[in-house]
């Protein structure tokens, strides 16, 4: 098992006939993910990648092929419009890779689908990714990753395969990779992912890659506080950052205390997590916690 | 994109809230003939965008036309060097002269977009004209804060509660709560990513002004904002920043002498904390994005070298989509444009083709330390020579 997305996932890719979404889509089904369908508006009957039929709108594609996830690679200005289409059609998880979203209509749209029973990864993250399951939904290098109980989640990409790479150098696989995006204003919070690697017999234990700029990193320490079990390995980037720079990430801009690295270092250790002391260090911290565990009989 | 004072003056102007009296001068002589026009004592403030003025000689208030124009004459042609600004600093090119108030309480009102709530967050103060930070670090209590839901939008018992949290004369609820409207209408309908005044002056007849502005718009949103696109000052960014904005590489100018070549925001602050916590300091942070073509990293490569204080390059790639040895193509593309400008190299390069990526840079007779790991690459930045970079020539 893993969470979020596995075998079952049939995916359906929302702009999968523009140039990342076909390239991706394709990636998503060479790793095993099961795209069913793509959603294109204005190209309904083409077919892509040999067998994958595109609809006009998303709810014929559901109707026609059963599609219970999207993927989005619609561009920014459109965005907003595609993940609530897929959010009415009942599709969850969504996963908007888009970048470059107004953060004005992000905060609509996370307003919407407040209450409603659909989870919104990103905008602007990697995807997400089960191993096991070969199930792949995002932008993410398959090859990195391998099979294992250890889940990682991020606010980051490349940061995101630099630790997947690091744990897999060592031997320790990964039960799910989830990435939840480096905008201000975004669906699922490191909280909500925590709470479902916590339900998931499969995870044994969790990497929590963290930046500066706004408070997740201290809501995600007050959650491991009250109700986080397994042993969890923390890194927090941007400790070099000046205050009042955005480091490419809309949301990794120090404005206040809170936001700083020092801050959220503290925050996640006082709530029992083992702080990684630099990225080169993310896999050698999460072996010596994997070591120690075993070593304690439960 | 942060807009200037005055540009943000007149978007709150045309929402109707209450701003000095001013104009904006671009040489002494208007500055004199702005001063004239509003008659009494002005203020001359210098239109940068970074906060810290006052303390770094850019507000200065004048009796006179005359005085007006020495203020003036003192800024405009500068270059004001604020905490904000990195050394470098940020040119004068205009200056704003506006009528002085007769200031009988500051207070402090923004509105920002709080990823914590998911939207947009009013915040007032009464301890107006102080650096906000400190006061939310010192004393939080007195920061009140109202959450802004995106349909109901600012409502009118949260107006009245923040006017009545300010604690302000029950007469003066009315502009008060009038102005943070006003500013919340400028906030939402503009794609702002804060609006920050502050002070915002009572004056000693009971006039609630806007005596300071600061508007930022959010930079996604700009493709559906030509009117404030427009109102872009080129002069106040970085060159180099502006140059990388203009290829689509996001880069961020800064003091060190370690030039950082990576894929990836996330990755290229973990880039420049491995540099600083191997006891060097990074030159800047550049992400050259997941589409970059070898043109792009070419051009990336170009605006690190064009950094005179830079005296090693650090280039950590962790291939995905982007190739590796088309990230070594565009460094090869760079040497070749400016071979006299090449430093030395530290390079780490991991996934989709690397060693194509690393064959190609070991072969190219340049001086590169090639690296398996972030770990192995600290050491070799340790290990570099120091006062190599071309500013130390």
């Amino acid at each position: 098992m893993s969470i979020l997305v596995d075998q079952r996932t049939r995916l359906l890719v929302q702009g999968i006939t523009g140039k990342e979404g076909s390239f991706h889509a394709q990636r998503c089904r060479d790793y095993g993910a099961n795209v069913v369908a793509g959603v294109t508006p204005g190209r309904g009957g083409m077919v892509v990648g040999g067998d994958v039929p595109v609809y006009d709108t998303v709810s014929q594609a559901v109707t026609e092929t059963g599609a219970n996830a999207a993927l989005v690679f619609v561009p920014p200005p459109f965005a907003a419009d595609a993940i609530v289409e897929s959010a009415e059609a009942g599709l969850s998880p969504i996963v908007s890779i888009t970048e470059g979203i107004p953060v004005a209509d992000t905060v609509k749209v996370v307003h919407y689908l407040g209450g409603k029973d659909v989870t919104l990864l990103g905008p602007n993250c990697p995807g997400v990714i089960s191993p096991a399951a070969r199930c792949k939904v995002g932008i993410m290098p398959g090859a990195i990753h391998r099979p294992g109980r250890v889940g990682v989640v991020s606010r980051s990409g490349t940061l995101t395969y630099e630790a997947v790479g690091q744990l897999s150098a060592l031997g320790i696989g990964q039960s799910t990779c989830v990435g939840i995006g480096g905008d201000p204003v975004s669906g699922m919070s490191y909280v909500e992912v925590l709470r479902l690697f916590q339900e998931d017999p499969e995870t044994d234990a969790v990497v929590l890659i963290g930046e500066i700029g706004g408070t997740r990193e201290q809501e995600a320490a007050e959650f491991i506080t009250g109700s986080f079990t397994k042993p969890i390995a923390a890194l927090i980037v941007g400790r070099s950052a000046p205050p009042g720079r955005r480091m490419g990430h809309a949301g990794a801009i120090i404005t206040g205390r809170a936001g700083r690295a020092e801050e959220k270092v503290k925050a996640l250790e006082t709530a029992g997590a083992a702080t990684v002391p630099g990225p080169a260090l993310i896999g050698a911290t999460m072996r010596d916690l994997l070591a120690d565990t075993h070593a304690k009989p439960a | 994109m942060r807009l200037h004072e005055y540009q943000a003056k007149e978007i709150l102007a045309k929402a109707g809230c209450a701003v000095p009296a001013g104009r904006v001068a671009r040489t002494p002589a208007e500055a004199a003939e702005a001063a004239e026009a509003l008659a009494g004592r002005v203020v001359v403030k210098a239109q940068v965008h970074a906060g810290g003025r006052g303390k770094a000689g850019g507000v200065k208030l004048a009796a006179s036309a005359a005085e007006a124009r020495d203020a003036a004459a003192s800024m405009l042609g500068s270059t004001l060097v604020t905490p904000q600004t990195g050394l470098a600093g940020v040119p004068v090119d205009a200056v704003l002269v506006e009528e002085a108030l007769e200031v009988d309480e500051e207070l402090y009102a923004a509105i920002a977009i709080d990823g914590a709530e998911g939207g947009a967050v009013v915040m007032v103060s009464a301890a107006g004209g102080m650096e906000i930070e400190e006061v939310a670090e010192r004393t939080p209590e007195k920061i009140i804060r109202a959450p802004v839901d995106p349909v109901l939008g600012l409502m009118p018992y949260q107006i009245r509660k923040l006017a009545n949290g300010l604690g302000v004369d029950s007469r003066l609820m009315r502009p008060v709560s009038g102005m943070l409207e006003r500013l919340y209408s400028v906030f939402s309908g503009n794609d702002c990513s804060l609006v920050e005044v502050n002070p915002l002056v009572i004056t000693t007849d009971g006039a609630v002004l806007a005596a300071d502005a600061k508007l930022d718009v959010d930079d996604d949103a700009l493709f559906r904002r030509p009117d404030l696109l427009q109102m872009r000052d080129p002069g106040q960014e970085d060159p180099l920043e502006a140059q990388a904005r203009s290829y689509g590489i996001s880069y961020v100018k800064l003091d060190g002498a370690v030039g950082c070549l990576v894929n990836g925001a996330g990755l290229a602050m973990a880039t420049m904390d491995v540099t600083d916590a191997a006891g060097a300091s990074p030159a800047n942070f550049l992400d050259v994005g997941g589409s970059a073509d070898v043109n792009k990293v070419a051009q990336a490569m170009g605006i690190i070298l064009s950094d005179p204080n830079v005296e090693t390059v650090l280039i950590n790639i962790f291939g995905g989509i982007l190739r590796c040895d088309l990230v070594s193509e565009g460094v090869l593309e760079a040497a070749r444009a400016a071979p006299g400008a090449m430093r030395p190299m530290v390079v780490r390069m991991q996934g989709t083709n690397a060693e194509e990526g690393r064959a190609l840079l070991a072969e190219s007779g340049l001086a590169v330390t090639l690296v398996d790991d972030m770990a192995q690459a600290a050491d070799a930045v340790r290990a570099q020579p120091k006062g190599s970079g071309l500013g130390g020539e």
